[in-house]
């Protein structure tokens, strides 16, 4: 007994070793530094740096712009999970059912963006969003749309990354979810379709709840993933039009490289770190309780 | 044998290839943006005068410059001489960075502080000492519409803020549907000139408190958001307008506060017909001709450099008057020396003539490391007030609580210097 235990630790030890000098030791260092109120004093002469204990944490409570940065946060995540999933799950659907011999051409031109360079990818998205030389707006005015600011009017610069962060990745959770229906035995199908069940039926009774667990686990990194919202704001609307997109990474971001305040960025991460497991756990929450897990 | 003879030869042509060592003074130079493009061609002549010295340009974008400077301080990595923003030399200078220039100054021939623009070279003194040279000026004054102008009855535009007022009023009385200037609400710039030409300082007490609920700063505040409230200007910011230049030659707008960057984009971007139309002129005080924001780059030294001597000398040779001229005509940016205006070049321009006008009523804003981030609070707040959200002595003290929460960590370390 002692011999396999002493095995298993000297197995996992290195990856142990390297996982905690490269992850948990500084992620603690910097749950100490948001402690303290570090910054370009302190980058200075580091002596000058104070305990604060939670200060930052109030600090952060009292600052209007981190609000903003976290209603924007969760309109992005609200309004793009959803969407991305249904996106994926739909284009899933399609490709599952498709009998062409292009199929394998589709699955790759549907993946090709999550492949791609996000800030280069960003900036060609620029150009298609441009009020009066970009494609989208040349082909609102085709149908008869009034052409659309996208990126400098606030009330549409959130839609237009949501719309741009979706098209990014919904084909990262398509693969997966596709994968997932081929599983799906077409006894099933056969069955309920006996049975007298039509499309939706089927889909509701048969698709969703086979697909749950995937399903679990694709909203989980998706969620995750958009909490983290940061370099499609960074590249391409700098936070604005008149904040309308600063992210809470975005918000960390400035204060912590342009402003220099490591010590409030810190807290401002950890903040964020508590948000994100707060929500997973209750959507796992729900999961387990649905039978989805 | 064959093995060890390839192996040998590999090494050889690796040791060969360890970069250009010719034994001369390697000075590495970070400039940025248009003037990092351009100062490359300058400096063959200076690596003629100098012989023993290479200038290594290394070109920066301004959108990450300021952060690339503090992460190379971090990492103690900074270069030998670099061309910074001048509202980024108090920062510098609270990290002790930056090398002070006295005694080379007193000694250097070339560079003469007296031929400096006032605001601009007192935008680099800290506690009486000098940490940069002015590279190039900058600062913010109307750019305006003086065929609407003389529409209104107004051959030039009022030298104070009455007048200025009436002006505004009658040009927008002339065609109700346009508006008379254009302050984009995203831009803090045009508020502070205001506040500046104003005897109370933006800070009190050493820049340990904000003073924004002065008297001074209620005038400015107030003339600024009477501006909207009068319809003179719309709330719009400058991202929300489809495309300056296209207003501004339509008259959607009479005047416009800007900076020297404007006056090659003017005459490349209005329609010829147009130009004839503009003008700039210095801005309007309150009871005359008015002070307007110092701003521009410095050059300075690194401390930590090892190369000062031969950084120094380059920065005597981009200060010496000849060069500030020819930089003039690469750049379009506006010398920092008195002398080098009295070129034809510069002398003969009319839209540049406000210019040297306003540069000696120039003011920088305070001198403290926080700077960028208080500035950032105008903008925000001020966004506010200008949107009806926040009353007038609301904006006033919003401004004040938050500026006096950045400052509390200058606070905190100006009372332990004093009480050591």
């Amino acid at each position: 007994m002692m011999r396999r235990s002493r095995a298993g630790w000297s197995f996992a030890g290195p990856a142990l070793f390297m996982l905690g000098l490269f992850f948990f030791v500084p992620v603690t260092l910097a749950f100490a530094l948001s402690l303290t109120d570090f910054d370009l004093y302190s980058l200075a002469d580091f002596n000058d740096t104070r305990f604060v204990g939670l200060g930052n944490y109030a600090e952060l409570v009292r600052t209007p712009l981190f609000w903003k940065a976290l209603f924007n946060t969760f309109y992005f995540v609200l309004v793009g999970v959803p969407l991305s999933i249904g996106l994926s799950l739909g284009a899933a659907m399609l490709l599952n059912g498709a009998i062409s011999k292009l199929v394998g051409i589709f699955r790759t031109a549907l993946f090709a963006p999550v492949v791609t360079t996000l800030v280069a990818v960003a900036v060609i998205w620029r150009y298609l969003l441009h009020t009066r030389y970009g494609m989208i707006n040349y082909v609102l005015d085709a149908i008869g749309i009034d052409p659309v600011d996208w990126l400098g009017d606030p009330d549409w610069a959130m839609p237009a990354i949501i719309f741009f962060a979706v098209w990014k990745n919904f084909g990262y959770n398509m693969v997966i979810l596709l994968a997932g229906l081929q599983t799906i035995p077409t006894e099933l199908y056969e069955a309920a379709r006996i049975d007298g069940a039509n499309g939706w039926q089927r889909f509701r009774h048969v698709t969703l709840p086979s697909l749950g667990p995937m399903l679990l686990l694709v909203s989980i990194l998706t969620m995750a993933g958009y909490f983290q919202l940061f370099a499609e704001p960074y590249v391409m609307t700098q936070g604005g039009p008149v904040e309308s997109t600063v992210s809470v990474l975005y918000f960390m971001y400035e204060q912590g490289f342009k402003w220099w305040n490591l010590g409030f960025a810190s807290a401002v991460a950890f903040a964020l770190f508590l948000i994100m497991i707060l929500l997973t756990s209750i959507q796992y929450r729900i999961a387990k309780a649905r039978g989805m897990v | 044998m064959m093995k060890l003879g390839l192996f040998a030869l590999l090494l050889a042509v690796l040791a060969g290839c360890g970069g250009g060592d010719d034994g001369r003074e390697v000075v590495r130079f970070w400039a940025m943006g248009r003037e990092g493009e351009v100062v490359a061609e300058l400096l063959p002549e200076f690596e003629r005068l100098h012989p023993d010295i290479r200038v290594e340009v290394q070109q920066i974008p301004w959108s990450s410059a300021h952060e690339k400077l503090l992460t190379a301080f971090a990492g103690d990595v900074t270069p030998d001489v670099a061309q910074l923003g001048s509202s980024w030399v108090p920062e510098l200078v609270a990290l002790g960075a930056l090398e002070p220039l006295d005694t080379r100054l007193r000694a250097s021939q070339a560079v003469d502080p007296s031929d400096y623009f006032t605001g601009g070279f007192g935008a680099n003194v800290i506690d009486g000492r000098t940490f940069g040279i002015p590279w190039y000026a900058d600062t913010r004054l109307l750019f305006y519409r003086s065929d609407l102008l003389r529409g209104a009855g107004y051959e030039t535009v009022p030298a104070d803020w009455a007048g200025w007022l009436e002006a505004m009023r009658a040009v927008k009385a002339r065609s109700p549907r346009n508006y008379a200037i254009f302050l984009p609400v995203n831009e803090y710039e045009p508020l502070l000139a205001l506040a500046l030409q104003q005897p109370e300082p933006l800070l009190r007490d050493g820049g340990r408190y904000g003073n924004f609920r002065s008297a001074g700063f209620r005038r400015a505040s107030d003339f600024y958001l009477n501006l909207f409230r009068e319809g003179l200007a719309p709330p719009l910011s400058n991202t929300q307008i489809s495309n300056l230049y296209d207003e501004f030659a339509r008259g959607n707008f009479a005047f416009y506060i800007s900076g020297p960057w404007n006056i090659g984009e003017f005459r490349r971007r209005l329609p010829a017909d147009r130009q004839d139309d503009w003008m700039t002129a210095p801005l309007p005080g309150p009871n005359g001709p008015g002070a307007s924001i110092a701003g521009g780059s410095s050059l300075a030294v690194f401390a930590r450099s090892e190369q000062k001597d031969g950084a120094w000398r380059l920065v005597e040779f981009l200060s010496r008057p000849d060069i500030q001229l020819r930089f003039f005509q690469l750049t379009g940016d506006l010398p920092a020396r008195r002398s080098v205006w009295q070129a034809p070049l510069l002398a003969n321009d009319r839209h540049v003539r406000a210019f040297r006008d306003q540069l000696e009523r120039a003011k920088p804003p305070p001198a403290v490391p926080e700077w960028e981030r208080i500035g950032q609070q105008l903008r925000l707040v001020s966004e506010r007030a200008v949107a009806g959200r926040l009353s007038p002595a609301q904006w006033r003290a919003t401004l004040d609580a938050d500026t006096d929460r950045i400052l509390e960590r200058r606070r905190w370390m100006l009372d332990r210097e004093a009480s050591r």
